[in-house]
């Protein structure tokens, strides 16, 4: 069903607490595709995606057991071994609310080479434009690049922290429900933006809304209740779910 | 209908009232300062004020310029700035990024009681332990001096510094420290990178406040730094501060009406237009930083 993974969940459980939020869930993430994460509020989605990037760990009281590997080098993302910083340098992520940094928009683009200590200014100006370009802002900011980031409007916001996130290099990038605080021709760029990414990269989409998983995603996953009730193509899981679950809520049903 | 009328306008204007009574009492106290500084103006050239450079008011050969209580105010302000600002903001830092919650509970509490400890405890803490330690590693330190109590006035002020700090990067969204992370920086980096930046405006008034603590500082200054005008630079030299003198003349016999006692309240306009030029400095230049990136 899928040409080339780019990561894999295997018996993933988690914890917060003495909440069990996430059941034994299994999932396959193609590469340079697009997979989407649907489900009623509660039943996990972003706890799963959070759990790609270790987030979880900056809050106290959480388990998880099992694995999401990373391909091609197969490494255990959520391995203690392994560090968590490392992890966040190979997947980027775009949260719900457009969340910029009190800088320039020069400087939340580059926010990610100077934590890394870049500060080659040429190099610099060119991961700038390049990010910027990639994420569909640059003619809008190219001459205001020094200006305060809040500035910009909300949707202009959301595309200045893709291109933030982008500006390192990811290979996955997760989006948390990224249009959720945005209008709809602000929605409707961010989409455009998604399905021009992925010819390069991989990524990983909450959302609440099914119509968006639709027109973005080439596979869905439908989650309820911290279990992943059906994993399949977009087309399968809208056209003829198997189970009877997935029918009821993208049917309006329940959720 | 009507009786609810008459109420609101009732706590409107007992509102009005208690917002009024601070700025009558401030311009109260303007007054009766510059009132009462008027016979000093009026025998001192303002020339020989601001230039002369010995202040020996209470002597026959009387000499009359401002500058070494101005230095010593300065010098020791700037002694506890130095103490207070990086341990301030280091502590801040901690609590609010570092500290477990529960010890946090525990350090927070006993960090806001050295700001409980009255100033004279501090002043003799200056003077009889602080100051024969640094004569131990400085032997040609003198028994009085602006450094003891400038160390000890910073250490006094650390509490308003890191807990009005902390109280705003507390206050920065968990969303801006979550985009930092999720980049791949360490809680230092998103500390100094990114917390502290969208705290700015908090922090900033934290040292502001500081800042004028110590300036307005009279007991720790008035025990340890020794009552001597002296126009220097060097934090080994005994030194005397504006507020200082005014708690000299205060406890001395000099008789009201005096022009002796005039200069005190000479001493207090000065010591006005100090903090008056600071705070609007600092209104500026958060003024400034809030356009610049907010």
């Amino acid at each position: 069903m899928v040409d080339k993974i780019k990561a894999e969940v295997r018996r993933l459980n988690f914890w917060y607490g003495d909440n069990h939020v996430l059941k034994n869930n299994n999932l396959i993430v193609a590469e340079k595709m697009v997979t989407a994460l649907v489900g009623p509020s509660g039943c996990g989605k972003t706890t799963l995606l959070r759990s790609f990037n270790r987030m979880h760990e900056l809050y106290p009281n959480t388990k998880s057991e099992g694995e999401i590997l990373i391909y091609p080098d197969s490494i255990n993302i959520l391995s203690k071994e392994i560090d968590a910083i490392k992890i966040r340098m190979r997947i980027g992520m775009v949260f719900q609310k457009p969340n910029p940094f009190p800088k320039s928009i020069y400087e939340n683009v580059i926010y990610g080479l100077r934590i890394k200590g870049n500060s080659k200014k040429s190099y610099l100006d060119e991961i700038v434009e390049e990010s910027l370009k990639k994420a569909a802002l640059f003619d809008e900011v190219k001459d205001k690049l020094h200006k305060s980031a809040y500035d910009l409007s909300g949707g202009q916001q959301q595309r200045l922290c893709i291109a933030r996130a982008l500006a390192t290099g990811p290979e996955l990038l997760l989006f948390d429900e990224p249009t959720s605080a945005l209008d709809p021709i602000a929605t409707a760029r961010i989409e455009e933006l998604i399905a021009s990414l992925k010819k390069e990269i991989t990524i990983l989409i909450v959302t609440h809304n099914m119509q968006q998983a639709a027109r973005v995603s080439d596979y869905t996953a439908f989650m309820y209740l911290g279990e992943i009730i059906e994993f399949g193509t977009t087309n399968k899981i809208f056209t003829n779910p198997s189970e009877r679950l997935t029918e009821e809520y993208l049917t309006g049903r329940f959720g | 209908m009507e009786a609810t009328k008459a109420k609101e306008k009732i706590i409107e204007a007992g509102l009005l009232i208690a917002s009024a009574s601070s700025i009558l009492t401030t311009a109260g106290i303007i007054f009766v300062l510059f009132y009462e500084s008027f016979p000093f103006f009026k025998h001192t050239s303002f020339f020989e004020f601001i230039t002369e450079k010995q202040w020996t008011p209470l002597f026959a050969d009387r000499r009359l310029g401002i500058l070494p209580l101005v230095a010593g105010t300065l010098l020791t302000t700037l002694i506890a700035t130095i103490i207070a600002i990086p341990v301030g903001l280091i502590v801040a830092i901690y609590l609010s990024e570092y500290a477990p919650s529960r010890l946090k509970e525990i350090l927070k509490p006993i960090l806001e009681l050295l700001a409980a400890v009255p100033t004279v405890v501090y002043g003799y803490f200056a003077l009889l332990f602080l100051t024969p330690l640094l004569q131990s590693f400085f032997p040609d330190i003198s028994g009085f001096n602006a450094l003891s109590p400038g160390i000890v006035m910073g250490i006094m002020i650390i509490p308003y510094i890191s807990s009005l700090s902390e109280d705003s990067m507390k206050a920065v969204p968990m969303a801006l420290k979550e985009a930092s992370y999720a980049l791949g920086a360490t809680r230092f980096q998103t500390s100094i990178r990114v917390v502290i930046p969208a705290a700015f405006s908090g922090v900033a008034s934290s040292f502001l406040l500081g800042i004028s603590r110590a300036m307005g500082e009279t007991m720790v200054v008035a025990i340890a730094a020794g009552m001597m005008p002296n126009l220097t630079a060097n934090p080994f030299e005994p030194v005397q501060t504006l507020t200082s003198y005014i708690v000299q003349v205060s406890l001395g016999d000099v008789p009201h009406g005096t022009f002796e006692y005039s200069t005190v309240f000479a001493v207090g306009v000065v010591l006005f237009f100090m903090t008056l030029i600071f705070n609007i400095l600092s209104f500026f230049l958060r003024k400034g930083i809030r356009e610049g990136v907010r």
